[in-house]
């Protein structure tokens, strides 16, 4: 029977408009992305600029986890408050292998691997609700977390974890790890940009983003709705995860309060809308140029108190205006675009 | 048996939507369903495709019992069904809408295949040349044909049409009646809610007609249309009892 309707519908087609699914790595869009962060990124290791590495740094752990939310965010459509839950927690995993005598790149996969496991865990539990009541359950286990770490004795209560200044020996001393932890992020970064790229143009991306336009329709077309959304989950977890490991390492210490920052997952919904949400670039121009504001209002007297506060009305501008962001409304206002901005 | 529906009903709190419907579905036919509104066709639907489960009775379909299982599990196993209030992901372009069908349907191609299939889908349907726009600029018209392209690129066996022809102007509607029936030729099976007799009389090949959620008739059009039962339950609504009156 099968082979009778497909020859029934095979009528007249255009040929060749398939290529649509075709040429993931032949998109110009992801390239330049993937260029101007990789330029950026190498041009403190070629000026050898330690000031600017730290400026960049900040930068490219934005884009890491801007990119890592807006999968979730972004493609599927659920908002969530309490990102940073993933961050913490791989960080403070990291930080407790690595005191312990564990390498880094052992510990940083660790850090996502905690972090996904979480993000599974809390998956099959939490996606059951939707809207406004999973943003809310989002914010309570950051809360929650945070609560319990301060809490746990062998992640050091409220004090934290300190690294010892040994631990850096076996990377050529404190400065040159702080290098190798900037080669480490940058290459995250990029991996984060290219699955975000992946899972958009993949046929589980397709599952997701019909989830995001309606979760109903989607099921009655055959999207197992509960499993895409916990690997959504998961996927946008890991990378957080083990960016958290590096950024603590670099640190030399974490505390509760420090790893579980509620308003920093809040300046990541601001990065990504800002940017545009369920796009590729969207992210990475959203946590450049908001990385870029923040640090020109933390330097300025007038607005040093109040960044927080401009972010706010930053979201709010935003949500009202261009919920599309950016490059969503460049992509409605000019759809020759679609093809160039992923 | 393609579908076995046994005695099922549904309340919704106090609000019986199905009394104790059952029938049974031959594969290759296709099955009218009317009544007059708020009778419970759709609810119909929703049951069988599984969107909510039936508070007492039973659905089969291809031989397995389906009763409890998900809208996605049923649509694995080759049913569609199209909405009657449509549903399209506006901001996915109209061929993403229907590769979602294409994809995630009984067959789940991959994504290359199922932009073949979507296009060749979208040809069939008469929506090619708006493949590359965005599901949501569509008029309502363009999105029931879109709603119907989705179900088709599943390649389903069993289709649920919840009223594809309302809104349609006359010769609109006349081309939608062929593609069904083209569906149809193709060894389709379809159960189809429909308002307009005339069009229901050239397709269905058995009537069934729900009033406040019970069978109150079944059989070919000619002997549905002509059962007192069925034209007194129309009675309060003028406009389709004169459209019977017609059609018989």
């Amino acid at each position: 029977m099968k082979d009778q309707q497909q020859s029934s519908v095979a009528l007249p087609l255009p040929a060749g408009r398939a290529a649509h699914a075709l040429g993931v790595w032949r998109n110009p869009g992801l390239w330049l992305v993937l260029a101007v962060v990789g330029l950026a990124g190498a041009y403190p290791i070629i000026t050898n600029q330690a000031a600017i590495r730290e400026a960049i740094f900040t930068i490219l752990l934005s884009i890491a986890l801007a990119s890592s939310l807006n999968i979730l965010l972004g493609y599927t459509g659920y908002v969530s408050f309490g990102h940073v839950v993933f961050f913490g927690l791989g960080g403070y995993l990291g930080m407790y292998l690595l005191s312990s005598g564990v390498s880094l790149p052992v510990a940083v996969l660790a850090g996502g691997m905690i972090a996904g496991l979480l993000a599974f865990l809390l998956g099959s539990a939490i996606l059951r609700l939707r809207g406004a009541y999973f943003a809310l359950a989002t914010i309570g286990i950051n809360e929650a977390m945070r609560t319990f770490i301060s809490n746990f004795g062998p992640f050091g209560g409220p004090t934290g974890i300190s690294l010892n200044f040994a631990v850096y020996k076996p990377y050529g001393g404190a400065a040159q790890a702080l290098w190798l932890t900037y080669y480490s992020l940058l290459i995250l970064t990029l991996v984060a940009i290219v699955l975000s790229f992946q899972i958009k143009h993949s046929k589980f991306g397709l599952g997701l983003r019909a989830i995001r336009e309606d979760e109903d329709a989607a099921e009655v077309m055959g999207v197992v709705t509960p499993r895409a959304k916990t690997w959504a989950y998961v996927l946008s977890a890991i990378i957080p995860g083990m960016a958290g490991v590096l950024f603590f390492f670099k640190n030399g210490n974490i505390e509760p309060l420090d790893a579980f920052r509620l308003h920093f997952s809040i300046e990541l919904l601001v990065m990504v809308m800002l940017g545009g949400q369920g796009t590729v670039l969207g992210p990475v121009l959203g946590a450049a140029g908001y990385q870029q504001l923040r640090g020109f209002l933390l330097t300025n007297p007038t607005f040093k108190d109040y960044q927080l506060v401009l972010a706010g009305a930053l979201l709010l501008l935003i949500v009202l205006f261009i919920p599309a962001g950016a490059i969503g409304w460049l992509r409605s206002r000019f759809p020759r675009l679609r093809r160039v901005l992923p | 048996m393609l579908l076995h529906v046994h005695n099922v009903s549904k309340s919704f709190g106090g609000l019986q939507a199905l009394n104790d419907v059952s029938f049974e579905l031959p594969e290759g036919q296709i099955l009218g369903l009317i009544g007059p509104n708020g009778a419970g066709k759709t609810t119909l639907f929703n049951v069988i495709n599984c969107v909510y489960p039936p508070t007492t009775g039973r659905v089969t379909f291809r031989g397995a019992d389906v009763t409890g299982k998900k809208p996605y599990d049923v649509s694995r196993m080759g049913m569609a069904r199209t909405h009657q209030i449509v549903r399209p992901l506006s901001e996915l372009t109209v061929r993403e809408n229907v590769m979602v069908g294409a994809c995630y349907g009984g067959n789940g191609h991959r994504l290359r295949e199922a932009a073949r299939i979507a296009d060749e889908v979208l040809a069939f349907i008469g929506l090619g040349e708006r493949a590359d726009q965005l599901a949501g600029s569509l008029n309502v018209a363009q999105k029931k044909r879109l709603e119907l392209a989705r179900a088709l690129a599943a390649r389903p066996q069993l289709l649920l049409l919840d009223e594809v022809l309302a809104g349609l102007n006359p010769s609109e509607v006349g081309a939608m009646v062929e593609t069904i029936r083209h569906i149809r030729d193709t060894g389709v099976t379809i159960i189809m809610i429909e308002h307009l007799m005339h069009a229901l009389m050239k397709l269905a090949d058995y009537v069934l007609v729900l009033e406040f959620g019970q069978l109150i008739a079944s059989g070919t059009p000619e002997e549905v249309t002509s059962n007192p039962a069925v034209i007194e339950a129309y009675l309060g609504d003028p406009k389709l009892a004169e459209g019977l009156m017609d059609s018989a």
